[in-house]
């Protein structure tokens, strides 16, 4: 066998371990704790929009997911035929115990990332960084990151780091994009805390 | 490499010298605040985490003309040629174009301590140990602001953490600029006795603007031509020609013994 033939299978094979196993082994993936469809909720006969859930306190703070308080203001006694309402009031709603969610966009310690900055002050939209999130049928499995603990929605899920959409992906580089392209100008400790 | 552009806003503090009683209550405050883990065993004047320390200063006279002031000392913020920020090989340190306000990103720095070497102040720390909180302390740990990692530095940054948290409330009634009234950094709420103030230099209005251009307000090492914005205050003249004299600090000086510093 030519030697460059032996180079070029090994080049091959390694990209291929690279690209399909290495994410499959670096990437732990658990289920969301109940089923749950944003479409019910902001679609056609929910007719709700993402801040009447995802709000933000007087102090400016972000509150990320509703506490269950907020499910059983509509949902505390099943309103609907679904399991997963059954599931969410006599698991949860009833004896009043927070639902375990697993975050998809939560951020390394050492990041501070203002909501209301960025969606009252500069008119974003949720999708621009959620993407369809908030139309989705089901909530997706959720993949994290063996050595960080972060889940893989910050890194995005192109395992090459590139991606055509602008929501794919959480990382620094992307911030400091459109800062750029906005001609904000930062230090350091102006996003990190 | 001066960093004297156009800035929105130039924070500063002035601490009144003269009202300073030494209690402590600031350099509390700040390890509160800012998540500084407490001394384990080995610690030492030199080696520990003290973002703020307070330093004695005697006028050196025999009763009853002896007098003695007590000097709360941490970042000054040099605003010219900030010289850890100049000598940092990592960037891990900069000058916010925004605040002026000098940040260190601790994720960033790779532990060499140049800018510990590089600062006239001796105003910044080195992490030798992993940080440990006992469990009831774990409850009191600030969420705004990152723990730090064994093997690097970290110093004062005006509570940086206390303008994010006004800048959030800002947005959220819409407005861009920040109430003055809600960025206060820890020492300056803590003190009792009113001694520091805190405020944006740009601002001609505010109070800390005339007080530090008053003619008692000086700042230390000024001869380097670092511009610090913390400036101190005080009406007797000893004080303010001691911030021109040179600092040497000596093991003794410290409190240290000889053996425990390399032990």
């Amino acid at each position: 066998m030519k030697p460059y033939l032996v180079l070029i299978a090994g080049i091959l094979f390694g990209a291929i371990i690279g690209w399909f196993a290495f994410p499959a082994i670096l990437y732990h993936s658990s289920d969301q704790p109940l089923h749950f469809s944003h479409n019910t909720h902001t679609g056609e006969s929910g007719g709700m929009a993402c801040t009447d859930c995802h709000t933000t306190n007087e102090t400016g703070r972000f509150q990320g997911i509703p506490s269950v308080i907020k499910c059983a203001e509509c949902h505390a006694s099943p309103i609907g035929e679904s399991v997963s309402e059954k599931q969410l009031v006599e698991h949860y709603i009833t004896p009043n115990v927070e639902i375990p969610w697993l975050v998809y966009s939560r951020q390394p310690d050492n990041a501070y990332f203002p909501h209301a900055a960025h969606v009252t002050l500069g008119k974003m939209k949720c999708e621009d960084c959620h993407g369809p999130h908030g139309s989705s049928d089901t909530l997706r499995i959720h993949y994290t990151n063996r050595i960080s603990g972060y889940s893989r929605d910050v890194w995005g899920a192109n395992i090459s780091g590139f991606s055509s959409n602008r929501w794919e992906g959480m990382k620094m580089d992307k911030c400091v994009r459109c800062h750029g392209d906005n001609n904000r100008r930062d230090g350091c400790v102006s996003c990190h805390k | 490499m001066d960093t004297t552009v156009e800035k929105k806003y130039k924070f500063g503090m002035v601490i009144n010298l003269d009202k300073c009683n030494g209690c402590g209550a600031c350099a509390v405050a700040c390890a509160i605040e800012n998540n500084v883990p407490p001394a384990v065993q080995k610690m030492n004047k030199r080696n520990g985490l003290t973002w703020l320390t307070i330093s004695t200063v005697s006028n050196n006279e025999q009763y009853p003309q002896s007098e003695t002031v007590f000097v709360p000392m941490f970042c000054q913020q040099c605003e010219k040629e900030t010289p850890c920020m100049t000598v940092c090989p990592q960037n891990a340190v900069d000058v916010d174009p925004t605040t002026g306000i000098v940040g260190q990103v601790p994720q960033r720095c790779l532990g060499c301590r140049y800018c510990m070497t590089a600062c006239p102040y001796h105003a910044r720390y080195f992490n030798w140990w992993d940080p440990e909180w006992t469990d009831g302390m774990k409850q009191q740990l600030n969420p705004d602001v990152a723990p730090r990692m064994r093997g690097v530095v970290e110093k004062c940054n005006f509570c940086h953490s206390r303008l994010h948290s006004a800048k959030d409330k800002a947005a959220t009634l819409g407005n861009r600029e920040i109430n003055p009234a809600d960025y206060i950094p820890a020492c300056v709420e803590s003190c009792p006795n009113k001694a520091i103030t805190f405020g944006d230099l740009n601002d001609t209005t505010a109070p800390i603007t005339s007080l530090a251009s008053n003619s008692n307000s000086f700042r230390f090492l000024s001869r380097l031509g670092t511009e610090p914005k913390v400036y101190y205050h005080s009406k007797k003249h000893w004080v303010r020609a001691m911030a021109e004299k040179a600092q040497t600090r000596s093991r003794q000086a410290d409190g240290i013994a000889e053996e425990e510093f390399h032990g």
